[in-house]
């Protein structure tokens, strides 16, 4: 129990940390948005001084309230969910443009790097077992495809599959043309199609470091005395394989699991935009092209939420499946 | 360790000598391939541009292919692309360097300096680094360079670098509180060493293999964020990287268009690059952990035995 508050208090100052990051940057940085945003209108006439103040009161700069006092106006307003209104996408309000894009990402993000994960962890069991066979020789291969950047990846599956042989659509989440957004079998298939690019990127780019991950630990485990134990019992060694080091040598990875969901985003957002597909980092994109502060400070508080949320669901996950972690705490 | 019936000057020449011939890795066909791939890359960078044209000059033949006197053809405008791979391989490597650097000296400040202290000094980097860890960082990056219309590449390095530390101080420092109990070190500590003696000359060495390896990771990924900040067009302005090429070849249409030698070259560059410092790597992590080492195939075929007996062996090895 004191190990689940200790987790929880964490991760109640991660979001605390996020939440103050968010809110100081802007105030912070050289750059002014409403001078950014009042000499982007200026080039296309002049500006009225009703206008500044206009934006001031959209951005929420204009007050000459102490900054305490704007902190905690901001603080309040953040849990009540309310981010402001998108200049981007005017007159959406910015939960709406993320309750649009969201689940788009999750999906395709949260089944990506699930299929990435439990394909790496397979495949790095086999070839730790086997030791020195082509499958461990194949893994500086794949960690090859790991340092290959998420977009040119994208880049160039778009431009063989997309392209060249025209397998694969080449952009946005869902055919527009044909079906419209519902339940129906229709929509779903359209989806998978469309998706199965992106993903294909970010399961290639990524699985390679959960293999090498998983081999590592496995080879590490095989040299346990308990392995040695299973052996000498005469169990068949499939078993010993599974349920004797595979067990014990996953643990790291899913503890690792937490850690790299904020790289898996990261890469995945620029992913999102080589694909036009229309989840949050399109989006995130459009912000900073239109310079739209409000929308892009929402999105990363979006996005950071989710990852520390998928981190503490780790967490959690973990002190389930390895109980060492509660004996020591 | 008895430091104290010796020179200080002479142990701690000592020291460094067996952490010398600790610390080189020995010379795999893994890490000879690693060591030439990234010097020949680097050597593009240092001396390339020496030899090419300007690169940003604009030309009647546009979107030609490879030949006619261009080696990797032209962009939309004309541009000479091998003359820009050469600036887009000097600067990608400018920002490796630099944020390699940064990150080396904030996790080495984070990691192992709270971890030797210990107390609250520790609680509280600790919590400062695993806070920074799980922040994503490539969203914050663009927030930041968002509200900076004008960067230098040494501003966008540093963002890299605040960003990117976190990972290599927890790393560093779960090894740095397993060597502070060891018995060497509090041996040290009796013997009356001072606390920054004890840092620098006891377990720092013991350290650099990690160091090595955090440092050649915090490359990769400088290189690779760079690549995908300057895609997103957030980049440094006015400048030449791998991943500006991409961000120009992308919005010049070079998919659709077949350009292949507009778009090809900097990834691949980029992919080669961060494949020979994973390949470096692989070396350093055989160092810090023999268990990885190299038992292959082709290895054990090199000691000679009997088919019988390299069964053995490999029945023996995977027990």
């Amino acid at each position: 129990m004191r190990f689940l508050l200790q987790k929880v208090a964490f991760y109640v100052v991660a979001l605390w940390a996020a939440l103050t990051l968010n809110f100081f940057l802007p105030r912070w940085m050289p750059g002014n948005p409403v001078d950014m945003m009042l000499s982007k209108l200026a080039q296309k006439g002049p500006v009225s001084p009703e206008a500044r103040s206009a934006i001031e009161l959209l951005l929420g700069t204009n007050s000459s309230a102490p900054i305490w006092e704007q902190y905690f106006d901001y603080l309040g307003k953040v849990f009540a969910g309310d981010f402001g209104v998108s200049v981007a996408y005017f007159p959406a309000s910015v939960g709406d443009v993320i309750g649009r894009t969201l689940p788009w990402t999750i999906g395709l993000i949260g089944i990506a790097t699930v299929i990435s994960f439990v394909l790496g962890i397979v495949l790095g069991q086999l070839a730790g077992w086997k030791r020195g066979s082509w499958l461990d020789n194949f893994i500086p291969v794949t960690t090859m495809f790991q340092s290959v950047p998420y977009f040119w990846l994208a880049l160039i599956l778009l431009f063989f599959f997309g392209s060249m042989w025209r397998l694969f659509p080449l952009n946005g989440g869902y055919d527009v043309y044909t079906t419209s957004p519902g339940l129906d079998w229709d929509f779903i298939g359209s989806v998978l199609y469309y998706g199965a690019l992106p993903a294909l990127t970010i399961v290639i780019s990524s699985v390679g470091g959960w293999m090498l991950g998983m081999r590592n630990m496995m080879v590490s485990t095989l040299s346990e005395d308990y392995i040695l134990t299973a052996e000498a019992k005469g169990l068949k060694p499939r078993r010993i394989m599974t349920t004797y080091a595979a067990r014990n040598a996953v643990l790291p990875s899913v503890a690792g699991f937490a850690i790299s969901l904020g790289f898996v985003v990261a890469g995945s957002i620029v992913t999102e935009v080589v694909f036009s597909y229309p989840g949050i980092g399109s989006a995130l994109l459009q912000a900073v092209s239109s310079n739209d502060y409000s929308l892009m400070q929402g999105i990363f508080l979006v996005i950071t939420l989710s990852v520390l949320g998928a981190n503490l669901l780790v967490d959690l996950l973990y002190t389930l499946i390895d109980p060492r972690t509660r004996a020591r705490a | 360790m008895t430091t104290t019936t010796q020179d200080p000057a002479l142990a701690a020449g000592a020291a460094t000598a067996v952490s010398r011939r600790v610390t080189l890795p020995p010379m795999t066909p893994k890490l000879a391939a690693g060591l030439l791939l990234g010097g020949a890359i680097t050597l593009f960078g240092l001396l390339g541009p020496l030899f090419v044209g300007n690169p940003s000059t604009v030309n009647n033949i546009g979107l030609s292919g490879p030949g006619n006197g261009f080696i990797l053809g032209t962009t939309q405008t004309g541009q000479d692309v091998f003359a820009q791979l050469a600036y887009a391989t000097r600067g990608s490597l400018t920002i490796g360097l630099i944020v390699g650097v940064l990150t080396l000296f904030l996790s080495a400040f984070f990691g192992i300096v709270g971890a030797y202290a210990g107390g609250w000094l520790d609680e509280s980097f600790s919590l400062f680094s695993n806070v920074m860890l799980v922040i994503p960082g490539l969203p914050l990056i663009i927030i930041i360079s968002s509200y900076v219309p004008d960067k230098s590449i040494l501003l966008v390095a540093l963002v890299l670098a605040i960003t990117g530390w976190a990972g290599s101080a927890r790393v560093l420092r779960g090894f740095t509180l397993s060597l502070r109990n060891r018995d060497y070190v509090a041996a040290a500590r009796v013997s009356g060493e001072k606390p920054w003696r004890v840092l620098g000359v006891e377990i720092l060495p013991n350290l650099i293999p990690l160091l090595a390896s955090q440092a050649v990771f915090a490359v990769i990924f400088a290189i690779l964020g760079e690549a995908g900040l300057s895609f997103l067009g957030l980049g440094a302005s006015g400048s030449f990287t791998w991943g500006t090429m991409l961000y120009y070849a992308q919005n010049g249409l070079a998919l659709r268009l077949g350009a292949w030698w507009w778009f090809v070259p900097p990834g691949l560059l980029i992919a080669l690059f961060g494949a020979a410092l994973s390949l470096i790597n692989f070396s350093i992590d055989e160092i810090i952990n023999p268990k990885l080492r190299n038992q292959t195939r082709a290895t054990r075929k090199k000691w000679n035995l009997s088919k019988s007996q390299l069964k053995q062996v490999v029945k023996e090895d995977e027990l």
